[in-house]
């Protein structure tokens, strides 16, 4: 599994979302409330850049009339016919059992562990003091 | 070293489809509130400045449901310099025509000057957004074929728009709308449907429209998502008109399109009324044959919003009922609900059918060499 550096953590902060591609793939990379996810940006339905879509919450009820609204800026949705999907995890919501968005791990590294790997991404000049996004593929 | 990332532009997955397609039903959109004026008359002008448009509809500043995105869009349907969605050619041109190698894109413009009850208005806004189409779209991209927009509720005027435009190669079609003040099949529409015959132009219903009626047969719903479903209903009783008050039969060289509604409802709409036919002919004898029979010979339907079945040969069933020469491949673009066309039919179509579907059909009922 290789992994790539996409950013310093300055330029990604929480509520923002990066576009990317990373060897051919199209990627997004999210910052939710200072956790990072990364997710394929191609919707499984018919194939738009999900990941150009708005970030909602998910709307869900027990019963008619209550009306439980939550994981707020945590729902992906496409900007063609509006399914949802769960960036944590990829997860569909209209149809779990068929559709999924690839997600590709992210985290945080410090910048002294990615200047040593050999992940370091030559487009970004990588400074021992910064710390970085770093996406798994 | 072998990492390479680059920022993404991508608006979609790359082209997976090379073959020529019809996008049979693409709506074009004014990038200003004034885009029309310079071909309409200063009193019309004047007119919508101190009085504005006034619909059949009542209490309505706007569409009766907010729509699912923003003006019922795609979302990466902007253009880059601005405007609303669908307003500029070189956009769609890259977006749309361009990337799915669209060889005829027929034009629908929608809230353009129908379903108005000042009926002069209406005949000048229509005939506006027709110049509008070949100026702006037709006469730019020779892909582009534009539909005759038509003051649908004044029969006379609305025929007198397409024996003006008839025999203009700018235009494939007379558009209809599909909520309008009465069913289709009145009265008050034939002359649209002879002037339609004798210029040799198919007549398309679009989804849509307002005629003061609610959005469904039984009462205005609750949730536009239920608005969504009713455009099949409406189109139901649309089609039903026409061929219960006799339309086929009193002209039988026209030809209909069914646009965004569906198809799936088709072959049980024919056996119902079939069924009652038989029964009760004698009420309607000027229906001089089964309905299936005009239905099948004389109606066309785009394919978007595809049927999209869980069992894939329930869809093949509809489509051998309604025939694959009957089918016209449309996106919708740049509306919400779009359809790409690599994702819309699934494998084990034979080649001749996947032909006629994206392309043949529409070729030959629009007249396209
Ligand atoms: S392409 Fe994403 S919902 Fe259809």
């Amino acid at each position: 599994m290789a992994r790539h550096v996409i950013a310093p953590v300055n330029e990604l902060p929480p509520g923002t979302r990066k576009l990317l591609e990373i060897d051919g793939r199209p990627i997004a990379v999210f910052n939710i409330k200072g956790e990072y996810f990364g997710l394929m940006n191609r919707c499984p339905h018919q194939g738009a850049a999900l990941c150009e879509g708005p970030l909602i919450g998910l709307a869900q009820s027990r019963d008619p009339g209550e009306i439980e609204y939550t994981k707020l800026g945590e729902i992906i949705r496409c900007p063609w016919h509006g399914w949802e999907f769960d960036i944590r995890t990829g997860q569909s919501y209209c149809d779990p059992r068929r559709f999924r968005v690839k997600a590709y791990p992210a985290h945080v590294e410090p910048g002294a562990s990615v200047v040593k790997g050999p992940y370091v991404a030559e487009t970004i000049p990588v400074t021992v003091e910064s710390d970085y996004v770093v996406v798994e593929l | 070293m072998n990492i390479q990332f680059r920022e993404s532009q991508e608006t979609a997955s790359p082209l997976t489809s090379k073959t020529a397609i019809a996008d049979c039903d693409i709506h074009p959109a004014r990038a200003t509130r004034t885009e029309l004026y310079p071909y309409l008359a200063k009193r019309w002008q004047h007119h919508l400045e101190v009085y504005g448009v006034h619909a059949y509809q009542g209490m309505m500043e706007g569409p009766p449901y907010p729509k699912a995105q923003p003006n019922a869009s795609r979302r990466d349907a902007y253009p880059p310099e601005g405007g609303p969605q669908g307003s500029s050619l070189s956009f769609m041109q890259k977006q749309l025509l361009d990337r799915n190698n669209v060889q005829l894109g027929v034009l629908n413009p929608l809230g353009t000057g129908q379903g108005i009850r000042n009926h002069e208005l209406s005949a000048a806004l229509c005939s506006a957004i027709n110049d509008w189409q070949i100026d702006k779209w037709t006469s730019k991209d020779k892909r582009l074929k534009a539909s005759i927009v038509v003051g649908n509720e004044d029969g006379l005027s609305a025929a007198a728009e397409i024996r003006e435009r008839a025999g203009d190669k700018n235009f494939v079609q007379v558009l209809l709308l599909s909520r309008n003040v009465e069913p289709l099949g009145q009265r008050r529409y034939w002359p649209i449907y002879q002037a339609a015959e004798e210029a040799g132009l198919p007549v398309g219903v679009h989804a849509f429209g307002f005629g003061g009626n609610p959005i469904t047969p039984s009462g205005w719903p609750s949730y536009y998502i239920e608005e969504m479903v009713g455009h099949s209903q409406c189109q139901q009783s649309a089609l039903a008109s026409l061929v219960l008050e006799g339309v086929f039969e009193r002209f039988p060289k026209l030809k209909m399109v069914m646009i965004e509604a569906g198809f799936g409802w088709a072959p049980s709409l024919a056996w119902r009324l079939d069924k009652v036919w038989q029964r009760l002919r004698s009420e309607v004898p000027h229906v001089k044959r089964p309905p299936s029979e005009y239905i099948r010979e004389q109606v066309w339907w785009t394919t978007q919003p595809m049927e999209d079945p869980e069992r894939r040969e329930d869809l093949f069933d509809v489509i051998n009922w309604i025939g694959w020469d009957r089918l016209l491949f449309a996106t919708d673009y740049p509306h919400w609900d779009y359809d790409e066309p690599s994702r819309v039919l699934p494998a084990g179509v034979s080649e001749a059918n996947r032909e006629a579907f994206y392309l043949g059909n529409a070729k030959k009922l629009y007249g396209i060499a």
